[in-house]
């Protein structure tokens, strides 16, 4: 019993201490072709909570989510200015290898993307082979704690073999979160998960992240804000300037947000004025 | 705080992820350094793959330029012997035989070919499908086994070898490969132009006439003169057939020269003379198939920047 | 029972409205089914010219035309093509043993590795080297490949198993060896223009998958694009060894002219196409149906391999 309240007084304590941040972002600009698509964004990611980019369409969210993980690298003419930092690491930083960085942030897409030639089991241990690892217990391991994570091993567990594509768009989807988290990253990123899918496959998954955040940190991009407001946190809002650059208009807890935000262009956003 | 942290029960993930971590650390160098030779080799192969192209053209270049000369190109062969070994004279008759050749099996392929290419296109029966299936088998059938065929149907009855027989086996060679091509030129028109022509109550030739012909003719025409090309570089299929020449000859009827026969000939020859010869008779024919293939990409892309 | 194209529906669904519809043309359908149905009748008259001619040999030599290994020419028989039949697959399977790889990777390398500006580039001069006449890689092999062999490579691999098979033999440089290398450039622009157009459509996303999770470049080629690409890639090798079977100047002109049973691939000898080639012009007696004989054989062979790089391609492109 002693212990059970010294572990509550311990969680309480760090709640009211800062909550640890997983990433920071620090006037980041990305670009490509010389063209600008978001400038001057700061703001910080809380651990295990999930936060959301909203904001109407050219706003550069996605620019922005596939610099967190360097995918924007391989955009034509890709620049990023200012600093992002993963805990302590600069994610720009060159010692640092993009593979190595990428096995500690995840990454789910707009359209679920298994690879077709693998089996269920394949596709969600492919992370792991990629980084190296290739002891059968791990494996097995990852792969039933990353389906039940993605709320699919009860419907899978009998047919690992299968095919990754013989399972349905939403099934697909959440393969594609196992896979992802089957490598156990630091953070999730989430580049609209749900618009390809149809209403009970988005509310499933949606539900699933409200249980995800308590393992990765999930920053999703989302063009339905009514999405954003029922899973994340924190919501930081884009919008694109007159220079035709996104930036960052406002950034705070998803119930400030849409109660009561601070921006005037938040609150037409929020209101259905544009976008 | 220390104590109590530890006695806080273990996080498996939090383990899981610092064993992941520590292996994909571990094996990070290898499989970049795996990775750097993969794709190091990639290239290499690719590079590889140019040099025979660099070789072959600084061969004919090297010695074709050697024996080529204005006499060369437009004087008739001469056959060397042992006292003078090296005249040779020219290729001028077998360049004539190429095109006449060439030409008058374009005269039969391509409307043959072109039709059976709007054909393809549009018909969905069991039979079109049977055409375009026998109709993509011919375009990968050797050459010289039209050759054959030529020698059985033209020669033998003629019994004679003729410039006929070879338009004969070039044309049966140039059918399917001016139909597969124009096939997919036609395909390339946007339905719904189509779709309006049917709307006005045209009737399908007059849409085949006003809309999809013109719209297609570049792709088609590409396609034709590619496949001109190719035809006057083969030789098997005008080996058995065409016999050979000493003269100037218009007459598709009498044995006629050409050039890729001439190479095959000449590189054979007891003539050392002769032997060198063959580049400048493949250095002609090459440069003709470069003009040819050429004037297709030039004329094509004329023809759709004219379009907009 | 209407069968369709996959891929390939928009404009034949306009033609099909297009040919029921009551202003229906039936002069305009006449020509085309005319042309359609005389290319089929040509067809059938060659199929049928190359078995009338080989007749008189099948009837000769049964059997054994595929099975003997007696090969006289300008003789009366026994013919057996046996030995010419091992040569051809020999030399196809030189070919694509060295034009598979390099093609392949010349494939992603066009596509993924050489700068952007320089893709178009690159990917004409590949079909360049298409564009050569076969006469003319005889003549290089001949002239430059000839010497290089005798006096570099055949020292070399007789070397590697001490002049034991299969690099036993006289290295005269006109062998089967020769004749597989000039055969895998030619068959090289094929399978770099097919494997590249199947590469290409592999999804971005499906690329973008293997990089998120920490793959490695040469691991996205070897566990994501090549995988999905499989099968469109193995008809390209389909095609390409097609085109290799039938392949017959450039062949004839650096294989020898010693046809005997294959004993090294420093062997000279004759694949099918290349004997009909040489012979035909000294065919006397019985070789010419013999010669025939030879061509129906290899007709049936090619027919059978690009029909099935056809299964293969439309299969890869369903599954696109």
């Amino acid at each position: 019993m002693e212990v059970v309240t010294t572990k509550t007084e311990v969680t309480t304590n760090m709640a009211t201490t800062k909550n640890k941040i997983a990433m920071q972002l620090k006037d980041v600009s990305v670009a490509f072709s010389g063209r600008t698509a978001v400038r001057d964004v700061t703001f910080d990611v809380e651990e295990k909570k999930v936060t959301s980019l909203i904001g109407p369409s050219g706003s550069g969210k996605t620019t922005l989510l596939r610099s967190l993980n360097r995918l924007h690298d391989l955009t034509k003419g890709a620049v990023v200015e200012g600093q992002i930092l993963l805990g302590d690491t600069d994610v720009y930083n060159d010692k640092l290898p993009t593979t190595l960085l990428r096995s500690r942030i995840g990454m789910v897409f707009q359209r679920p993307n298994p690879f077709p030639t693998m089996s269920i089991y394949d596709n969600v241990v492919s992370g792991l082979r990629f980084n190296g690892i290739k002891k059968k217990s791990l494996l097995d391991e990852a792969v039933e704690s990353s389906l039940i994570a993605a709320a699919l091993w009860d419907s899978v567990k009998g047919r690992l073999k299968n095919g990754g594509t013989t399972l349905s768009g939403g099934e697909q989807q959440r393969l594609c979160i196992a896979r992802a988290l089957a490598v156990e990253p630091e953070i999730l990123l989430m580049d609209e998960p749900t618009s390809s899918l149809d209403p009970i496959s988005t509310k499933a998954i949606e539900d699933l992240m409200g249980e995800l955040k308590n393992r990765v940190t999930i920053v999703i991009v989302t063009h339905n804000m009514q999405q954003a407001a029922r899973v994340s946190d924190n919501c930081a809002f884009l919008l694109m300037g007159d220079d035709r650059a996104g930036e960052l208009i406002e950034f705070a807890e998803t119930t400030k947000i849409f109660n009561n935000p601070s921006d005037p262009r938040t609150l037409d956003y929020i209101q259905g004025r544009f976008g | 705080m220390t104590d109590l942290l530890t006695q806080l029960p273990p996080d498996p993930i939090y383990d899981r992820r610092k064993q992941i971590q520590e292996r994909a650390a571990a094996t990070i160098r290898r499989r970049t350094f795996l990775s750097r030779t993969y794709i190091a080799t990639l290239m290499g192969c690719f590079i590889l793959a140019l040099i025979p192209l660099g070789s072959v053209i600084y061969a004919l270049i090297n010695k074709g330029i050697a024996t080529v000369s204005w006499t060369f190109l437009t004087a008739l062969p001469t056959q060397p012997n042992l006292v003078q070994q090296d005249a040779i004279g020219g290729i001028g008759n077998a360049i004539l035989g190429t095109i006449v050749i060439d030409l008058l099996a374009g005269f039969v392929a391509v409307p043959i070919g072109v039709l059976l290419g709007l054909y393809l296109s549009e018909a969905t029966s069991r039979v079109a499908n049977i055409l375009r299936a026998i109709t993509e088998i011919m375009t990968g059938l050797p050459s010289i086994l039209l050759g054959v065929f030529a020698y059985e149907y033209v020669v033998v009855p003629m019994k004679q070898f003729s410039g006929l027989a070879g338009v004969v086996a070039l044309g049966v060679l140039m059918v399917p490969v001016i139909a597969k091509s124009s096939e997919i030129s036609f395909r390339g028109v946007p339905s719904t132009l189509r779709e309006a022509g049917l709307a006005l109550g045209a009737r399908d030739s007059k849409i085949a006439k006003s809309v999809t012909l013109p719209v297609a003719a570049p792709g088609v025409i590409t396609g034709v003169l590619l496949s001109l090309a190719r035809a006057m570089g083969e030789t098997a299929p005008i080996l058995l057939v065409v016999g050979a020449s000493g003269v100037w000859d218009f007459n598709p009827l009498h044995p006629m020269s050409a050039l890729p026969l001439l190479t095959y000939n000449y590189s054979g020859s007891q003539y050392p003379s002769q032997r060198a010869a063959a580049w400048g008779v493949a250095l002609a024919l090459v440069t003709m198939i470069l003009i040819l293939s050429l004037t297709a990409r030039i004329v094509s892309a004329r023809m759709r920047r004219e379009k907009r | 029972m209407q069968t369709k194209e996959p891929g390939l529906h928009g404009s034949s669904e306009v033609a099909e409205r297009v040919s029921h519809s009551a202003t229906s043309d039936r002069p305009y359908k006449i020509v085309l089914k005319g042309a359609a149905f005389f290319f089929g009748a040509v067809v059938l008259i060659f199929v049928w010219s190359v078995l009338h001619a080989a007749w008189p040999a099948l009837k000769q030599n049964g059997y054994h035309l595929i099975t003997g290994t007696s090969w006289v020419a300008g003789g009366n028989g026994p013919f057996g093509a046996f030995s010419l039949i091992l040569d051809t697959l020999i030399t196809t399977l030189i070919a694509l043993l060295i034009a598979v790889p390099i093609g392949i990777s010349s494939a992603l390398a066009l596509l993924f590795l050489v700068p952007p500006k320089f893709r178009t580039l690159g990917a004409s001069l590949v079909e360049l080297l298409a564009a050569v006449p076969s006469v003319v890689y005889g003549l290089w092999g001949l002239w430059y490949l000839t010497p290089w062999l005798s006096h570099t490579v055949q020292p070399f691999l007789a070397g590697l198993t001490g002049s034991n098979f299969p690099f036993n033999g006289p290295q005269e440089g006109f062998s089967l060896l020769l004749a597989g290398i000039v055969l895998s450039v030619m068959i090289l622009p094929t399978i770099v223009a097919i494997s590249r157009d199947v590469i290409s459509v592999v999804p971005a996303d499906l690329i973008e998958g293997g990089l998120s999770l920490g793959a490695t470049r040469s691991q996205v080629f070897t566990k994501v694009i090549l995988p999905t690409s499989k099968i469109g890639i193995m008809g390209a090798i389909v095609l390409g060894a097609g085109r290799a079977l039938g392949e017959t100047i450039a062949v004839a002109m650096v294989i020898g002219s010693n046809i005997q049973m294959p004993h090294s691939l420093f062997s000279t000898g004759g694949t099918l196409a290349s004997t009909i080639a040489t012979e035909f012009g000294d065919a006397s007696g019985n070789t010419g149906a013999a010669l025939a004989a030879l061509a129906l054989i290899l007709m049936l062979i090619t027919a059978s391999v690009n029909a099935f790089a056809r299964v293969l391609t439309n299969r890869a492109k369903a599954s696109a």
